[in-house]
């Protein structure tokens, strides 16, 4: 295959050199980097989702996954904690390099890749228990030393819930709304600490206020974790992200600084779909 | 009205259908909305039947009987000479079996329910169900059998002191005939659970043992308890399997080592006898058979409380 070497042009655009030499993979420095993929793709069946996705994610940065719908976000997304070792059909192949350790070696116990990279879903899934219960589920099953009211309620804090939910704890978190349904899972998420907290299309399934919400949520958050965000939205993308990948057809067409991106796309693709001449 | 023209909208002005086949379409449905009634009148009209019939043999007995005594007394001896009319023998007997088969049927019941809906592949998923049909499908007069030939022995075996009638070997094989209602009705509401909370559970660093006990079965808590009720309700209603292997021996006792008499045991004993019809000692079946009839309607009623709790989970 002659394919364009993506990650050199981002390569060249971020850190100004045009080398990928092996501390630098796609521009950022081995130690600004948490996670960093190498020909990265995913398979269901025989039929490929994603391939050769080759990309670094920043530590306490935002990166937003953009793109046509079907075009393999979610499915990158969930490589990187290890979610579609749920899928029976799904297979991996590549390298998911978490501080340099790859996720998928065969002595990397999934359950310890997820509490350490969390996740938030499209749908708000609380479980059928008290807005307590929900975000102390992670501690207690992972045996947590400190104080589970405590955390909760730090993590409640950072989710920017404690104040609407502090007095019905007890109370079945399905009465809660869409908005504060969705938040609590960020509290259910951030509870455990992850260092990474993947977020698949957060805020789709919410109307406009509930969305600015989790938006400002997504920008005080930055500050203490990494985040990837997948969202069709670009409008969004562009609000809360620090940079931002393109994929198109299960390939990364072009990863960059969010503002560049949109304002100055290298590559045709990306500049016809963020003109929304398709998709 | 003339319905190749159109129906009443035609009527009021609108342009003709672009195609006709509405006289057709009024003419079966309304065909098949007398026919489905018919078959619904069919099954009230039996069950009120069948009230009524209880309910009137049952009041023919207890103008000779008192209530009191019936429902109280300790000794049930209606066919001797020296009659006796208390009911708690043969509630003893069936509370005996229906306790003894839950403790077999609801935890395999429930364990394999959780294995089909969380940890079997579809292939075995694809071999396993259709064996556990099977199992429902035997005719309870088989297990009747097994339970003498086969389980009796095993049980006399290992407590020689066990009767030949025993209410043990009827637990164990009623138990084992409830088995596929509790798998199959729990696993409905295992796999009711949305994959969404499994997700959830999963991405929190979840084994898939605590996403199965901490999460998927706490959601689908109230429809496991549902299927427990109706198992226990078809076992407390099974008549053939406990007859022969439980025997016919009406008494108060809580070893699962000696013969008891079930309620349809007693009614099956009744109804294959010659007592003749008529008579007091032939009514005692329908006051039995009102009491049977009464707990397991109260079983059902409770079991779609529960389910109807269990809806309204996810909304
Ligand atoms: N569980 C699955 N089994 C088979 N194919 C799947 C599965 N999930 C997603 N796919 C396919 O993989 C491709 C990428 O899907 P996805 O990652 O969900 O895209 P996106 O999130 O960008 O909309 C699609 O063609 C989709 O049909
Ligand atoms: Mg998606």
């Amino acid at each position: 295959m002659t394919e364009t070497p993506i990650t050199e042009s981002v390569a060249d655009e971020i850190s100004g050199t045009n080398e990928a030499s092996a501390g630098s993979i796609i521009g950022f420095d081995a130690s600004e980097t948490v996670l960093t993929t190498e020909s990265l793709g995913v398979l269901y069946g025989d039929t490929s989702a994603v391939e050769e996705i080759t990309i670094g994610i920043p530590r306490n940065r935002v990166v937003a996954f953009i793109g046509p719908s079907g075009c393999g976000k979610s499915t990158l997304l969930r490589a990187f904690n290890r979610m579609n070792d749920l899928i029976p059909v799904a297979r991996v192949v590549g390298h998911v390099l978490y501080r340099g350790k790859d996720l998928y070696d065969p002595d990397v116990d999934p359950v310890e890749v997820r509490r350490r990279i969390g996740m938030v879903f499209q749908k708000p899934n609380p479980f059928p228990k008290s807005i307590f219960d929900n975000v102390a589920f992670g501690l207690r099953i992972n045996g947590y030393q400190g104080s589970i009211e405590e955390r909760v309620e730090k993590s409640l804090q950072d989710a920017a819930l404690w104040d609407e939910v502090k007095h019905r704890l007890r109370e079945s978190a399905l009465g809660l709304s869409g908005g504060q349904q969705q938040r609590l899972c960020i509290a259910r998420a951030l509870a455990v600490q992850p260092e990474i907290l993947l977020m698949d299309e957060p805020a789709s399934a919410l109307d406009p206020i509930a969305t600015s919400k989790i938006e400002d949520l997504i920008d005080e958050l930055k500050r203490d974790y990494t985040i990837v965000i997948v969202t069709h939205n670009m409008q969004q993308a562009a609000r809360v992200s620090d940079y931002t990948a393109f994929l198109y057809l299960g390939k990364l067409i072009e990863y960059g600084e969010t503002d560049r991106l949109f304002t100055n796309p290298k590559e045709e693709r990306t500049e016809q779909y963020i003109t929304g001449r398709f998709g | 009205m003339d319905a190749s023209r159109g129906g009443a909208l035609a009527a009021a002005g609108a342009p003709p259908l672009a195609f006709k086949g509405q006289r057709h379409r009024r003419l079966t449905e309304g065909a098949i909305g007398v026919v489905l009634f018919l078959c619904g009148l069919v099954s009230v009209l039996t069950t009120i039947g069948i009230v009524v019939v209880l309910i009137g043999e049952s009041l023919g007995f207890f103008r000779e009987v008192g209530i009191v005594e019936f429902l109280t007394g300790t000794r049930w001896a209606p066919l001797f000479a020296d009659q006796a009319f208390g009911i708690l023998p043969l509630l003893n007997g069936t509370l005996l079996i229906a306790v003894g088969a839950s403790l077999v049927a609801l935890p395999v019941g429930l364990l394999s329910a959780i294995y089909l809906s969380e940890y079997a592949t579809m292939r075995v998923r694809k071999i396993v169900k259709p064996i556990l049909e099977v199992l429902a499908g035997i005719p309870t007069v088989v297990y009747g059998y097994f339970a003498l030939t086969f389980v009796t022995p095993i049980l006399r075996f290992f407590f020689p002191e066990t009767g030949i009638f025993n209410a043990a070997s009827g637990a164990i094989v009623v138990g084992i005939m409830i088995i596929p209602m509790v798998s199959s009705l729990s696993e409905d509401a295992l796999s009711a659970v949305p994959r969404g909370l499994r997700e959830a559970a999963y991405g929190l660093g979840a084994t898939k043992l605590e996403v199965s006990t901490r999460v998927v079965v706490p959601a689908a808590l109230s429809g496991i308890i549902a299927s427990f009720i109706l198992a226990i309700s078809r076992a407390i209603g099974e008549t053939m399997a406990v007859t022969l292997a439980a025997g016919a021996t009406p008494q108060m006792t809580l070893s699962f080592l000696e013969s008891v008499q079930t309620m349809t045991a007693y009614i099956v004993q009744v109804s294959l006898g010659e007592t003749p019809h008529g008579t007091l000692e032939y009514r005692t079946i329908f006051a039995v058979g009102l009491v049977l009839f009464l707990v397991t309607l109260a079983m059902n009623m409770l079991s779609q409380r529960v389910t109807r709790r269990f809806r309204e989970v996810y909304e």
